[in-house]
């Protein structure tokens, strides 16, 4: 089992990795990250389905001025490989990829969860401006402060 | 200085215009209304409101010198949002005990 977390300042995107390996066939990896029911078991409430487009929500329990909700959009379904799709809260969005690999006594899965960019770039003084940008300029003042 | 409340933080930034805002403030320093009212393109009272936001979630503080309000950035107020990103790794280790956990339940 291993995990990191990692920044990349120079595309000004950050992103989470997590990487364990199940004891466990791929085929029972994917009906847990694939089957709705399963997927609340460990991860949260949902209306998932394993379509790509397929815009779905993610229900957290609700805590003062958030409602809880993660919106999200199913991008890759590649069965028993790989798994993606957005997820964004509070204006903030990301896209999560699971990666599945056959390993040694089980099955290897990788989650990355990167860019916290926003789905929707727009313009602003001529120039596109977003979260990416956003957190470019939060590790420049981060770590200016140290 | 307390810090404000998370939510906030992230209320005021999740608005492009206000996100503008402050990192041309942490940018170019201090700042009268005036000159972010040219940078950002909207109405003074657009504006205005738009400090406030910031100002609720400690982000910018001001100052006011004769009839001009200069506002500068306080990137400190940024703590809840750098801890919020790491708290995604911890949230991430938390469910990967629980699928394995569900693993161990289901059906082979």
């Amino acid at each position: 089992m291993s995990q990191e977390s990692k920044s990349n300042p120079a595309e000004g995107t950050r992103s989470v990795v997590i990487e364990r390996v199940f004891p466990h066939p791929p085929e029972k990896l994917w009906r847990a990250l694939t089957e709705s029911p399963l997927v609340a078991q460990w991860l949260l409430k949902n209306d998932f389905e394993p379509v790509i487009g397929r815009k779905f929500q993610f229900r957290s329990e609700p805590v003062q001025n958030w409602d809880g909700v993660i919106d999200c959009e199913v991008l890759i379904v590649d069965p028993l490989k790989r798994l993606s799709y957005s997820w964004g809260s509070m204006g903030l969005d990301s896209v999560v990829l699971f990666t599945l690999t056959p390993a040694e006594g089980g099955t290897h899965v990788r989650m990355e969860q990167s860019g916290f960019r926003p789905d929707q770039e727009f313009a602003y003084k001529g120039a596109t401006y977003g979260w990416q940008s956003f957190f470019g300029a939060l590790e420049r003042v981060v770590g200016g402060l140290e | 200085m307390t810090p404000a409340n998370a939510n906030y933080v992230f209320r005021a930034l999740a608005d492009p215009t206000r996100r503008a805002i402050f990192e041309e403030l942490t940018r170019q320093g201090e700042q009268t209304v005036h000159a972010l009212t040219r940078y950002a393109g909207v109405s003074q009272p657009a504006v205005s409101k738009h400090l406030t936001v910031l100002k609720r979630a400690k982000l910018v503080r001001h100052r006011r010198e004769g009839r001009e309000t200069h506002y500068r950035a306080q990137p400190d107020a940024l703590a809840p949002m750098v801890d919020w990103l790491r708290d995604y790794s911890a949230f991430w280790r938390d469910r990967f005990d629980k699928l394995e956990a569900l693993l161990e339940r289901m059906e082979p």
